[in-house]
């Protein structure tokens, strides 16, 4: 028995068919893009050999012949453009885990401070928020270095902070330590003091995981680490001298100098991301609900020991994924300071190398995939971070 | 038989009402309450007053030259002296009206959205997105009938909202396809959206701004050059509408599968069930993400002061620089501040209360 129609229709099953469009769409997706690809691949070959530009990674050998403001390690204007690049990316990694630093801190204290019963505090926190992220980062930069720090008096007339902490138009001048005579001793004392904690630590987590006891290993803990190190440096001497920087001449010589680039960047991106932070935090603690804290309490707990058993582990669930991406933010934003001239990879080797090479292609690739690499390796880490903390369900 | 009586009701103790029960309760509460008022206190009574003898009672608020500016207060003077460049950047006076008609036509055509009896508003809004980006860039741009005024003299507050406005037009399309592919059920489409927003949201928009003015050029055939705004707005869309895919693949998320499962069960093919059922939904649910992305984009357009683009930001940068105003940094810099912080306040307060009206059938 044979249906007639059944023909035409097994045929426009063909095209109907899921797979089949399917395949087809992905054949035709995959070819537009390697299309694009080799379109734009062929245009920059064209186009780089009519300037006479070689492309490749030879470039990073060859000497740079410019000074750069701060480098984290020895370079010199003869060294290469390879080493240019990494003094660039120490120096970027610098302003990301300062500003990571400061930002969390005060990020946590106004996000706590938004929520503080005390309506003064509670109101002068949302003013901090709603004022510092509703400014673009650029600006409060540009703010901090122009309208600000290159304000700064000479340093004849330096701002001093109980004659050892200097500012002044030049930087921020701070005493800086230098090993002395009982500094091995300090490391030994530390190391020691350390590994006194996590011994602590575990005894007290058997002991209450045992009898139900509680140790507090926190306050401690602290002691210890005060106590050892400073026994040690009675025995032994005092582990740093303190290079304090004095005025000699037209300038400060000895201790840090901090030079105003950074101070500008760090500052706005700490106060910029702090005000984001403070927001997450708020949004994470509020995020417990007030059952937790009664059941707690209900539990005979003090109200210490509810914010830290009780309240914040719960919090910080809700806290770390947005908090992640402000830290990637904040990696990403450093690339700002490239506008005031601060040492950064973007400004030194996307900038300056770019410019003096012309090896447009490879700069910024090597650029782009150093972010992505940074952006990567934090979320992966904090990812992990995350999964720890995750709520175990049964 | 006696009845008890009851005697009237005492007042509550006046140290728990009113103003000074109020206090008590919110800033007097205990010892550390009370430091941290008198700390707060303390913070205020440093800060504002002399804030306000800067900026209001010895500030100068007339005149034409900076000898005019009083010292020790904000010198306003600059300020109006400039306005008109930090709106309108270097767009020849003359056509100044353009721009205006230009703003005025976009609230005007806009306005009937926000009616919310409007009829129709599907219809309405369908056409002006279709008709006004035209009629915006023949005014500003020039064209048939008038004078072109090149890219290059656009700035001002005028390009910020350009380049804002037109990067988050651009992205939209692009994002929300690029969300649809990453929740693909082909592997191959997903690959290719996952790359792409990865790499736009894991790079800084500073690189890809250098990118697209030092590299652009070199990807297309030599005989093409692109406009310098151009450049900047293809790198914004670009950036943008990464971000904007994963606002929205957060509202296709949202979306319970049955809502899927029902289009399907309906015969519906793949972009209707999108187009009709699910992306009107989703994009419903993600309206304040979107206003986000907008405020950051808002804020991010200052960055084409790095490829040399006369912005809000730039133009008042550059007259702070300049040796006739020399010293008045600050005042710039502070009014600059107010611009953005206004729109973005603004535009955060509005996607608040949309957030909440939108808020539809989930509520507790």
């Amino acid at each position: 028995m044979q249906n007639p129609a059944s023909e035409p229709s097994r045929r426009g099953s063909m095209m109907t068919d899921p797979k089949v469009r399917a395949w087809v769409f992905q054949i035709l997706a995959i070819g537009a893009v390697l299309g694009i690809g080799w379109y734009l691949f062929h245009n920059t070959q064209a186009n780089l050999a009519q300037r006479g530009i070689t492309s490749g990674f030879a470039f990073l050998n060859n000497p740079a012949g410019f000074g750069i403001l701060q480098s984290l390690i020895d370079y010199t204007e003869g060294d290469t453009y390879g080493r240019v690049f990494v003094v660039g990316l120490l120096n970027t990694l610098l302003v990301s885990v300062l500003g990571i630093f400061i930002a969390t801190i005060v990020g946590f204290v106004v996000g706590v401070a938004r929520l503080s019963p005390n309506w003064l505090i509670s109101r002068l926190a949302a003013l901090y928020i709603e004022i510092f992220r509703n400014i673009p980062p650029l600006l409060q930069i540009f703010f901090w270095y122009f309208a600000v720090l290159r304000a700064m008096p000479p340093p004849r007339d330096s701002h001093a902070l109980g004659e050892t902490v200097f500012l002044n138009i030049r930087g921020l001048y701070l005493p800086s330590p230098t090993p002395a005579e009982g500094f091995w001793a300090f490391i030994v004392a530390l190391v020691i003091a350390i590994a006194g904690c996590v011994a602590l630590a575990r005894w007290a987590r058997v002991r209450h995981e045992n009898t139900g006891r509680y140790f507090p290993v926190l306050w401690a803990s602290l002691g210890i680490l005060v106590v050892v190190p400073a026994l040690f440096a009675l025995v032994a001497g005092s582990p740093f001298h303190w290079s304090v920087p004095e005025l000699t001449g037209f300038n400060f010589r000895g201790g840090w100098v901090v030079i105003p680039e950074l101070v500008a960047i760090t500052l706005a991106l700490s106060i910029y991301t702090a005000a984001f932070i403070a927001e997450i935090v708020r949004a994470g603690i509020q995020a417990v609900s007030h059952g937790q804290t009664e059941a707690a309490r209900s539990l005979g707990l003090r109200p210490g020991h509810i914010l830290r058993l009780v309240i914040i582990p719960q919090a910080l669930r809700v806290i770390i994924p947005p908090l992640t991406s402000q830290y990637l933010n904040l990696v990403k934003n450093s690339s700002l300071a490239a506008a005031i001239g601060y040492p950064d990879l973007v400004s030194v080797f996307a900038g300056t190398v770019l410019n003096q090479t012309g090896q447009a292609i490879e700069t910024i690739a090597i650029t782009m995939s150093v972010y992505l690499a940074i952006s990567l390796s934090i979320s992966l880490l904090m990812n992990w971070y995350n999964k720890r903390i995750a709520l175990v369900e049964r | 038989m006696s009845t008890h009586v009851f005697k009237p009701d005492l007042p509550p103790p006046t140290l728990s009402v009113g103003v000074v029960g109020w206090l008590r309760a919110n800033l007097f509460s205990n010892w550390f309450n009370t430091l941290l008022t008198a700390l707060a206190l303390y913070l205020i009574w440093v800060t504002v007053p002399p804030l306000i003898q800067w900026a209001f009672l010895d500030a100068t608020w007339s005149g034409s030259t900076r000898s005019d500016c009083a010292p020790g207060g904000a010198c306003w003077v600059f300020i109006q002296n400039r306005f008109a460049q930090f709106m309108y950047g270097f767009y020849p006076q003359g056509l100044r009206w353009r721009v205006d008609l230009t703003v005025i036509l976009a609230v005007a055509g806009a306005a009937p959205l926000f009616v919310k009896a409007m009829p129709r508003k599907l219809v309405y809004g369908l056409a002006y997105l279709l008709v006004y980006p035209w009629l915006a860039f023949w005014l500003l741009h020039g064209g048939p009938g008038l004078e072109v005024v090149p890219t290059s003299q656009w700035g001002g507050l005028m390009l910020t909202l350009v380049i804002a406005v037109v990067g988050i037009a651009g992205a939209m399309p692009l994002g929300v396809l690029l969300a649809l592919g990453r929740r693909s059920d082909m592997p191959a489409i997903r690959v290719i959206c996952v790359t792409f927003i990865e790499f736009w949201r894991g790079v800084p928009l500073i690189t890809v701004l250098f990118m697209s003015s030092v590299m652009l050029p070199l990807f297309l055939p030599e005989q093409i050059t692109i406009d310098k705004l151009l450049r900047a707005l293809i790198a914004v869309i670009l950036f943008e509408a990464a971000y904007i895919a994963e606002v929205v693949r957060g509202g296709l998320q949202a979306i319970p599968k049955g809502q899927y499962e029902a289009a399907g069960a309906l015969g519906l093919g793949y972009w209707r069930m999108m187009g009709l059922v699910i992306l009107p939904q989703a994009l419903k649910l993600v309206i304040p993400g979107i206003v986000n992305t907008f405020i950051a984009l808002f804020k991010d357009t200052s960055l084409v002061i790095i490829i040399g683009l006369f912005d809000l930001f730039n133009s008042i940068h550059q007259a702070t620089v300049d040796p006739a105003w020399l010293g008045f940094a600050i005042e710039g810099y502070v009014f600059a501040a107010l611009v953005y912080w206004i729109f973005c306040f603004g535009m955060s307060r509005y996607s608040m209360r949309l957030e909440r009206r939108l808020h539809t059938g989930h509520k507790r």
